[in-house]
């Protein structure tokens, strides 16, 4: 019997709980000099001077550097199409862009020391004026870079056309885009910034030794940062090994290559010893790429009996002040702008623009999160305006299942989905009439706590980004299996559910086979692990790699029993080639590997997915809000689940509950916050508010498994899902409690100061 | 200075700087990677470990200050080759991806037991507030400790 599908625990989990892992400050590197780095106290500032010399003297130090003393070239361009008289330097030169901005970089005997000398760094810094709010960005006379003129990094559909990704026509809003609407909505929707805060902050380490760099970084995709490596030091391929071993986290936060982590190898090499920085969590909240941050004008139509007819979205993207993957997530909004819904017309333009403020990256959705959000929220105010239950609203207009796959107005096509069970099975699940009934109990009785009920039906883009992963997968002579792949897991369970594709595959024990992962001198070649993608590509890379080592190991089978290959058998429950109707004589895998001689029994994969699969879902959330306080409880979660085929559904859950934990946060409780001179106000966990267990109840999740036909595992990705279904689930559910009150919309996150006001001036008629 | 204390059933004796933070001592001084520093507040509960059986944010007691104690981190938590009943129940539950947050975790679920095992939801919830996990979710943490819990009432889970 197979062993995929099968709940399985984590084979990593032993050394995590007896000895911790092995992070990259973790690691022991003999005579190592540590680096701390001089930040930016402020947001927007010319730097006049940099006066080192009392640093210099203090004990320990080994070296300052500021940017005077760099030979690199510019730090590549973080995302494509963004304006490059807006990248990033690697330490600032002459002025100064946000609040964690790098200065100088102290290099001392220990870290104690590099901090305490970097207290002595007196930078003589001139005040400008800082562009912190987005939505002026564009139209302020100051900029954030000179040298650009302006504030817009990236523009859609403009730059679309331009790059000639869309063809003009489609880039166009219809002329009579609300033509036919009896009703229209229109709201202003903040989806605020917030800080992806995985527990293990950023760290990096680097030795050179007779010319070859080896780099540990906190990593999720080591290949790639290896080829900034080599880019950057000018070396050959083979001069570069990066590590990513085990990390703490990444959210999508740790994918690029940051210039703190970059430059340690370029202090190593200057050096010539050892280097390695860790940062500490202020830093990690002020220069650790934030998510999110976009302000979002949608307008929605219908008609009177609930049918959606157009959508528009406008959006101003904040990318901070060196615009990067942020600049560019306008474009996965985009992509996922008319969600489960058949909508004939829609519009979407975006200007993504630089602020002096932290750079946004991607974190956990990366784009798809702020389109789900968006039309959730405006499918509810829809339903409000006119008076018809939400979940019918939602009914009403899903995708059909005949219409699969599916392309929607963007030009994004579905590849299979079920929305409506999706829908009709939370609703069941959560007793959704029950639910309502006693919502109305409240409402008549005049409750202080009155009931919310929040629905979200969601669809998104998993492994969007074309390509191939890598896979491989090598018989050794004790008949156990090696496993390298591209992918690079930190905290999503590869070790254990790839070897239970290959054990399924070639019919031995989980335990003898070997996975690695995260090191470039051993994994030639690897993309990461980011995007929900890496079961998808990676995982169907090494089930394919195993299958082709089956194939092979047939072949040789059939020579040394003199059968036909088309006669030999696998038999997985012992692990055993035998010729068909005689299985008393056998070849072990061993003993094929032994025969295999120097050509091994080996394989390798690229695997490329004919397209993007797209995990959809519903969510339910029950809210308790105190009209008097403000305070939001959450009594329930409900969330329904597709991700395709399951391979193993602990590991899946896992996913989902993470996700979910991460969309109350941001619905409820997280937001960055600048004051106007881009001062950070929530720059530690003591200020910033990291959901914890006592805001979260238990969560009822349901799988649901329609298998994708774009890869042979049927699986899509599951990573991201529960972050998007259930951040607008949450924030409907806080308006809804208070619908009839005559609030209509909250911004995240809603506050006990938020609700509680909004609750203030619906009463007042404000 | 000198700081003498017991981790994990040994005697340990180091020079230190005086400022030197009880994690740090472990860490650097020590070589006992396992306990995490996540945060520089006091907030996160990644660096937590058992000092003379309670809880205690390591990164927030000077080693000097646990002169004489005894102290249990979770490379002291198993028996030889068998799991601690919280690391057993925190693999079986899948309580744990990352793993960053884990042994702090685990060290002051242990304490939380101990302290009460008449445990409900709310109240393993509310005793884990000062430990922070991204990746979990916290769902099966909580099952995990209410699992354990259980068991030391006597209970079947």
């Amino acid at each position: 019997m197979s062993i995929l599908g099968n709940r399985v625990v984590r084979r990593e989990d032993q050394k995590f709980l007896t000895t911790g892992g092995s992070y990259v400050d973790d690691l022991v590197l003999p005579g190592a000099a540590h680096i701390v780095y001089v930040r930016s106290p402020m947001a927007h500032a010319r730097i006049r001077s940099i006066d080192t010399s009392e640093a210099l003297g203090a004990p320990g130090v080994v070296a300052i550097f500021t940017a005077a003393d760099i030979d690199l070239s510019p730090m590549p361009p973080g995302a494509p199409f963004v304006n490059r008289e807006m990248s990033r330097p690697w330490l600032a030169g002459s002025v100064v862009r946000f609040v964690g901005d790098l200065v100088a970089a102290v290099v001392a005997e220990t870290r104690e020391q590099a901090a305490d000398a970097a207290e002595l760094v007196i930078v003589d810094y001139e005040p400008l004026t800082p562009v912190i709010d987005p939505a002026t960005a564009e139209a302020n006379a100051t900029f954030v870079h000179e040298s650009a003129g302006t504030n817009v990094a990236l523009r859609l559909p403009e730059d679309l056309v331009t790059v000639g990704m869309m063809p003009a026509e489609a880039a166009q809003e219809p002329p009579d885009l609300f033509e036919g609407c009896d009703v229209i909505v229109r709201q202003r929707i903040v989806n605020q910034r917030v800080a992806p805060c995985p527990l293990e902050v950023r760290a990096a380490a680097s030795s050179w030794e007779d010319g070859r760099l080896t780099h540990w970084a906190t990593s999720q995709a080591p290949h790639a940062v290896k080829g900034e490596l080599v880019q950057l030091f000018g070396v050959d391929e083979d001069a570069v090994r990066a590590i990513a071993p085990d990390v703490g986290g990444g959210f999508g936060a740790k994918i690029g290559g940051y210039p703190e982590e970059l430059f340690v190898a370029w202090v190593a090499r200057r050096l010539g010893r050892p280097a390695r920085w860790v940062e500490t969590r202020t830093e990690s909240m002020l220069a650790l790429g934030h998510g999110r941050a976009q302000i979002q004008e949608a307008e929605l139509g219908g008609t009177r009996d609930g049918r959606i007819l157009a959508y528009r979205l406008g959006v101003i993207q904040d990318a901070g002040a060196y615009p990067a993957f942020g600049a560019f997530l306008p474009m996965m909004t985009r992509l996922m702008l008319s969600g489960v819904y058949d909508i004939a017309k829609v519009s979407f333009s975006s200007c993504s623009v630089a602020t002096n403020t932290n750079p946004v990256v991607a974190y956990r959705g990366a784009g798809r999160p702020e389109a789900t959000a968006a039309l959730e929220r405006m499918v509810d105010i829809f339903a409000t305006e006119i008076g018809v239950d939400p979940a019918e609203v939602r009914r009403q207009n899903l995708v059909g299942n005949d219409r699969f796959p599916f392309t929607t107005p963007t030009g994004t096509t579905y590849d299979i989905g079920d929305y409506q069970a999706a829908l009709d099975r939370v609703l069941e699940a959560a007793g959704y009439a029950e639910l309502r009934e006693e919502q109305r109990r409240r409402r008549e009785s005049g409750d202080a706590r009155q009931l919310g009920i929040g629905l979200s039906s969601y669809v998104e883009i998993t492994n969007g980004i074309p390509g191939s992963e890598f896979g491989s997968v090598e018989m050794l002579a004790d008949g156990k299996a090696r496993v390298r792949t591209g992918t690079s897991p930190h905290g999503q369970g590869h070790v254990t559910s790839w070897a239970m594709l290959v054990a399924d595959q070639l019919g031995i024990a989980m335990d003898d086979v070997e996975v690695i992962h995260g090191d470039t001198d051993l994994v030639p070649r690897g993309v990461g692990t980011f995007g929900s993608k890496s079961l998808q590509s990676g995982g169907v890379a090494v089930y394919q790699a195993a299958g082709q080592v089956v194939e092979k190991a047939r072949r040789l089978a059939a020579d040394l029993l003199e059968a036909n290959p088309n006669d030999i058998e696998l038999d997985k429950e012992r692990g055993l080639f035998a010729v068909a109707g005689t299985p008393s004589v056998t070849r072990s895998w061993a003993e094929l590997a032994a025969a295999s001689g120097d050509e091994g029994l080996s394989a390798e994969v690229d695997f490329a997915a004919p397209g993007a699969t797209f995990p959809f879902g519903a969510h339910l959330v029950v809210a308790e809000v105190d009209t008097e306080t403000g305070l939001v409880r959450l009594a329930r979660i409900v969330a329904v689940d597709d991700a395709g085929r399951l391979l193993n559904p602990l590991i899946a859950e896992g996913q989902v509950h993470g996700g979910l934990a991460q969309g109350v946060a941001q619905a409820l409780l997280e937001e960055m916050i600048y004051d106007e001179q881009g001062n950070p106000l929530t720059s530690n966990l003591a200020d910033y508010a990291f959901v914890s267990a006592a805001e979260l109840p238990s969560f009822e999740t349901h799988p649901m498994e329609t298998p994708t036909p774009l890869n042979p595992l049927g699986a899509k990705g599951i990573g991201e899902a529960g972050t998007i279904g259930s951040t607008p689930a949450v924030q409907n559910a806080v308006v809804d409690a208070l619908s009839h009150l005559g609030v209509r919309h909250i911004d995240m996150p809603t506050t006990p100061l938020r609700v509680w006001s909004a609750i203030q001036a619906a009463r007042s008629g404000r | 200075m000198k700081v003498t204390m017991d981790v994990n059933g040994a005697r340990e004796e180091r020079d230190v700087e005086p400022r030197t933070l009880l994690v740090f001592f472990l860490r650097d001084g020590l070589g006992l990677t396992g306990t995490n520093v996540g945060c520089d507040t006091t907030s996160c509960g990644a660096c937590t470990v058992l000092m003379n059986g309670q809880s205690v944010t390591s990164c927030t007691v000077l080693a000097a200050q646990a002169e004489g104690a005894s102290i249990t981190t979770i490379e002291g938590l198993a028996r030889g080759e068998e799991l601690h009943p919280m690391q057993r129940a925190f693999r079986e539950h899948h309580a744990l991806q990352c793993g960053y947050c884990t042994p702090g975790m685990v060290m002051a679920a242990v304490s939380l037991v101990s302290e009460n095992p008449d445990l409900d939801e709310r109240g393993v919830r509310e005793g884990l507030e000062g430990n922070l996990c991204r990746c979990t979710g916290y769902h099966n943490i909580v099952a995990a400790v209410l699992d354990v819990a259980r068991s030391a009432r006597g209970e079947a889970s």
